[in-house]
């Protein structure tokens, strides 16, 4: 099993979240963070006052997966979230010790999907 | 001279401003991605700006001047020389002249400020104020000449338009739709609408719009009197019943009624009813509520799907279409018992009336979709008017402005 972890652009969500669709990864958890990367955040202004470095609204995406599911997830999101320009985002792939499904109390793989 | 018309006038100015500020702001600003909430703000606030130092200087004398051939007004008033405390009687014999030209400036504003619908989230800033100024000066100015001007050529045609459904809602609803084309979709608009951020906003908005379209409407008799209180009416009927509608329409087509459903029908019903509030009576203004919600839920939520332009805010959809539909009910239901100073329509005899009707919805469509072509050319030759795509991903607060709404983490 393993926990892919993805930092995308807010806008590309709907487009990553149809490409896993299409290859039967269902189940997702999405929340909104901040961050930077090469682009190195923006600058705001606030009554003449500039705040350099501020960080970027992201989207996280985190998604269980057994083994199988590995590589076909990871192109999805890849496909999915590309531009090809910075601030694309990255892909991070974890081992996941253990899963346990809460309302049937089953454990490993068959809990996952 | 009368106090209690100078008095309501001056009251329904302010109510008028409350429409672009905060009203129009809001309505539109929670239909936006929380990107660009701030873009929208700024865009109607400093629309507020511009166009209220442009009327002074020389659009009011443009629009209301000295007639030229029916076309234009000449530059006698510009700087506001002669425009004081008597009474222009051509215009408004109970009020002071200034007043008048006041109140007529708040809906100098409000009409490109409601174009934004169009073009938000994609529009460059800077774009942005030199086509609006461009738009005030050679699009509105000469329409309203020609509509409201003493010796303006569509006035003189007998041209019915109480409180600006064609100066004001023909002409930025078209305006609109050519530049949502001109401009293109917005980045990942795929033929529905993009989720707005936050609706609250949008109810607020809409719910400001009513109040202050009650000075629009009812402020446009000039005085404080019979007339008044029958567009007050007939403003009131018509909006309750394009907001009840739309909502049935909804239940009836999605199978649950919305409060954007009912917010957008309300706007469309107040939109319907300003040329026609002064000269129809509140039963008619039913019809005219109803019927406005049918068309404009046609045009957004079929239409406008189908053919696939991005009206972003549906500001052709709600002003352009309801605008026309209410020039046209005008002519239907206008009647002389209600103000003798309009004309009988289509179901009162007045079979002439209809055409004049028609025939300005003709006229301001061509003009206001023409000058708008032009000067978009111009503008995006210039200077460009629509912002790079990567600027248009991090969204306008951020990289038109330096400055964003909400804080994810203090």
């Amino acid at each position: 099993m393993k926990l892919i972890v993805a930092i995308i652009q807010p806008h590309k969500l709907n487009a990553v979240k149809s490409a896993l669709e299409a290859v039967e990864v269902n189940l997702m958890t999405v929340t909104e963070v901040l961050g930077q990367g090469r682009q190195k955040g923006v600058t705001e202004v606030y009554r003449g006052a500039k705040e350099a470095g501020g960080l970027l609204k992201k989207v996280r995406l985190d998604i269980a997966v057994n083994e199988t599911f590995v590589e076909p997830t990871i192109k999805a999101i890849t496909e999915g979230a590309h531009t090809g320009t910075v601030g694309d985002g990255k892909i991070f792939v974890l081992n996941l010790d253990e899963c346990i499904r809460i309302s049937s109390g089953e454990r490993g793989g068959i809990a996952i999907g | 001279m009368n106090s209690g018309d100078t008095a309501w006038v001056l009251t329904s100015t302010a109510l008028v401003l409350l429409m672009t500020l905060p009203g129009l702001a809001f309505f539109y600003g929670g239909l936006v991605r929380r990107k660009n909430v701030l873009s929208i703000l700024m865009q109607c606030f400093i629309i507020l700006c511009v166009v209220s130092l442009q009327w002074v200087l020389f659009g009011y004398s443009l629009a209301f001047g000295p007639d030229f051939h029916g076309i234009i007004g000449k530059l006698d008033w510009a700087g506001l020389r002669g425009v004081g405390a008597l009474p222009n009687t051509d215009y408004a014999a109970t009020i002071p002249h200034s007043v008048f030209m006041i109140f007529q400036a708040m809906f100098a504003v409000i009409t490109p400020a409601l174009i934004i619908g169009a073009y938000a989230e994609r529009v460059k800033f800077s774009a942005f104020l030199v086509f609006t100024l461009l738009w005030s000066t050679f699009v509105y100015d000469p329409l309203a000449h020609w509509v409201w001007g003493t010796g303006g050529w569509l006035k003189a045609l007998g041209a019915l338009d109480f409180a600006g459904g064609i100066v004001v809602h023909v002409s930025s609803g078209v305006s609109a739709l050519v530049l949502a084309i001109l401009l293109g979709k917005r980045i990942g608009y795929n033929h529905k609408p993009i989720r707005p951020h936050n609706l609250p906003f949008t109810v607020l908005g809409a719910a400001l719009l009513w109040f202050g379209w009650f000075g629009f409407n009812a402020g446009s008799a000039l005085a404080a009197d019979g007339n008044a209180a029958n567009a007050f009416i007939t403003t009131n009927t018509a909006t309750a019943a394009a907001g009840l509608t739309w909502a049935l329409i909804e239940w009836w087509h999605n199978g649950t009624p919305t409060i954007l459903g009912a917010a957008t029908g309300a706007v469309a019903g107040l939109v319907a009813i300003t040329p026609a509030c002064g000269f129809v009576n509140p039963m008619n203004a039913i019809f005219i509520g109803m019927i406005v919600a049918v068309i404009c839920y046609l045009a957004i939520a079929l239409v406008k799907a189908k053919l696939g332009y991005d009206d972003s805010l549906d500001a052709f959809g709600v002003h352009g279409v309801g605008g026309m539909w209410g020039t046209i009910a005008t002519g239907l239901f206008a009647e002389k018992a209600v103000n003798a100073a309009g004309a009988n329509g289509l179901l009162f005899g007045g079979t002439h009336q209809m055409l004049v009707q028609m025939l300005i919805v003709v006229v301001t469509v061509a003009f206001a979709a023409i000058m708008t072509l032009i000067i978009y050319k111009i503008v995006d030759a210039l200077i460009g008017m629509r912002v790079e795509e990567k600027n248009e991903i991090v969204g306008l607060d951020l990289t038109q402005q330096s400055e964003s709404a909400y804080t994810v983490i203090e």
